[in-house]
């Protein structure tokens, strides 16, 4: 495993391109989450300090940064996908299996460094939200401080499964671009999915609830948008903005299924494919 | 003799097109072996099944006996295919470490092989800033970093100058000369002839023939002549049973022999019967001119 994931991040490192993304999707959201927690003063005319409105308190926070940290995840996943393609364009694909790879090894190689890279994003994330929290929350008990850390735990697998997507889309279609073209078709073709289901059963529920099983909505489900979660703590007497933002086992098991079925189906593809 | 690779009944279809059809052939220990075909009839797809990157439709196919599976057997194979295949962004060093990783084998070797193929000054170097021979000169690097039990081959001087050509035709000798098994793929016959000792003939997928170069056809060899007395010669041949086809080019004679006859005898039998000879040459049809004569009986 070490070997195989050794493997990896040699040909990412060693590639300009890769390493300058790798940095920016560690990088970017680690600077945002510094800056944003720190009082600005717009010259004089008033001073924007997040802290003040709450939300670097324990236990919210896990939520709200892991949130945010999320978005970050395309710049990892540009890596992902031509970590593929460039495999394909370059042919190391042929060569890597001529010196001795197996097929199975190409992609867990693949597949462990997704894990890899998820979980030093994860742990990173955790340690500066960790700190920020300390700095800035009401509340350092123990007890709430680590209340919701299953945030954590829901930023890894999401990650993990994203990129688990953008692994089979790069061995589907061969090609960068194309992949991330395949994800934008992705999120369209949910969509059309839910308004589908939305005209077969009547109500937008019952149509959420189907949507929630497809790849890219399960994983969004993981994490909710905390927004809400915000105003609800304003105005706690408005019990319609009432809503179940908890990380669920089963959420975590569909992306899970998801991951798997992903990987399965990127060795297969290669198993079957002539190079 | 110890077996390399044994492969048994290989059939490939691609869709309505068969590239290898019912293909079986034995690659012992310590030959050279050309594999001699038309561009198309199927060597490196064949080329390409036994080293795991193309699937086979039926048959089998096992590397040192069987004993182990295909991609640890590859880990003792040292390839390359058609084009020199590595990380352009990567240099020379790096990529062959990169290999090293991948075959489990120590990274000491490095600085030799490319000392072997003439690429120490430049190792340095990006891949992408590499010339077509050097790119193959360091595929070969690449191949014989874990000291191969065979190298395989295919199309090493594809597309390269004539200094290139000499150059990686120097390194396979050298190779050759220190007992590696190797398999080189082509369909240029002088580049075969020159290194092999073994050849598989194929054509459109199937075997023509395999075995030693020396025994592809059964033949004693041919004369070549010259003479003042031509009419009288040409006359003699065709009444002699121990010729067969008597051809003229000008004023050159081509006499084909049925049996064993050196030309010693055959000069001393021309001077009893009042010929004499102005050019005498025995020789054996080459590579080339036999691989015509055994893909054409087939037409």
């Amino acid at each position: 495993m070490i070997r195989l994931i050794q493997l990896e991040l040699q040909k990412l490192w060693l590639n300009r391109t890769s390493r300058v993304l790798i940095f920016i999707s560690f990088i970017l959201p680690f600077t945002v989450l510094v800056l944003s927690s720190i009082k600005i003063n717009f010259f004089g005319f008033f001073t924007l300090e997040l802290g003040e409105l709450g939300i670097f308190n324990f236990p919210i926070i896990w939520h709200i940064t892991t949130f945010f940290a999320s978005y970050f995840k395309f710049f990892f996943a540009i890596v992902v996908v031509s970590m593929i393609g460039n495999e394909y364009s370059n042919k190391t694909l042929k060569q890597n299996l001529i010196d001795g790879l197996s097929k199975k090894e190409f992609i867990l190689s693949k597949f462990y460094t997704i894990v890899f890279f998820s979980l030093a994003a994860t742990i990173l994330i955790g340690t500066a939200t960790f700190l920020i929290g300390l700095y800035y929350s009401s509340y350092t008990e123990a007890s709430i401080i680590i209340r919701e850390v299953e945030f954590l735990l829901a930023y890894f697998v999401k990650l993990v499964g994203f990129f688990s997507l953008c692994l089979f889309f790069g061995m589907l279609v061969k090609r960068s671009a194309f992949a991330l073209a395949f994800l934008v078709v992705l999120y369209i073709f949910e969509w059309l999915f839910f308004w589908g289901a939305y005209e077969a059963f009547g109500n937008s529920d019952d149509a959420f609830a189907v949507k929630n099983f497809l790849p890219l909505e399960s994983m969004y489900k993981l994490i909710d948008q905390p927004i809400q979660r915000i105003v609800m703590t304003k105005f706690p007497e408005k019990t319609e903005l009432v809503y179940d933002y908890a990380v669920h086992w089963y959420e975590i098991a569909v992306v899970l299924g998801w991951t798997a079925l992903f990987i399965f189906l990127s060795y297969r593809l290669l198993k079957k494919r002539d190079l | 003799m110890e077996n390399i690779l044994t492969i048994n009944n290989l059939t490939k279809k691609f869709g309505y097109l068969t590239a290898v059809k019912d293909l079986s052939f034995t690659i012992n220990k310590g030959n050279v072996y050309g594999i001699l075909g038309p561009n198309g009839s199927g060597k490196s797809t064949t080329l390409g099944i036994v080293l795991n990157v193309v699937n086979k439709t039926s048959g089998d196919f096992h590397w040192f006996d069987g004993a182990i599976n295909t991609h640890e057997a590859l880990k003792k194979v040292g390839a390359i295919i058609e084009r020199p295949n590595f990380y352009p962004y990567m240099s020379a060093e790096q990529n062959l470490k990169l290999v090293c990783k991948i075959k489990g084998v120590s990274e000491d070797k490095i600085i030799e092989k490319l000392e072997v193929v003439g690429l120490l000054d430049r190792k340095d170097s990006k891949f992408k800033t590499y010339s077509l021979g050097m790119k193959q000169r360091l595929a070969i690097a690449s191949a014989l970093l874990n000291d191969p039990e065979i190298l395989i081959l295919d199309e090493p001087t594809n597309g390269l100058d004539p200094q290139g050509i000499h150059q990686i035709r120097q390194i396979i000798k050298e190779i050759a000369s220190q007992g590696t098994t190797i398999l080189l793929a082509s369909h240029l016959l002088d580049e075969v002839e020159k290194v092999c000792s073994h050849v598989v003939v194929l054509r459109k997928g199937e075997k023509l023939y395999s075995g030693r170069v020396d025994e592809m056809i059964s033949s004693h060899g041919f004369f070549e002549l010259k003479s003042e007395h031509s009419a009288d010669m040409i006359a003699f041949l065709e009444s002699d049973a121990r010729f067969g086809k008597v051809k003229t080019e000008g004023d050159l004679i081509t006499a084909f022999l049925n049996e064993p006859f050196s030309a010693q005898e055959f000069n001393q039998l021309m001077f009893d019967n009042n010929i004499v000879l102005s050019h005498l040459v025995k020789r054996k049809e080459s590579l080339e001119e036999q691989f015509l004569q055994l893909t054409d009986n087939l037409n």
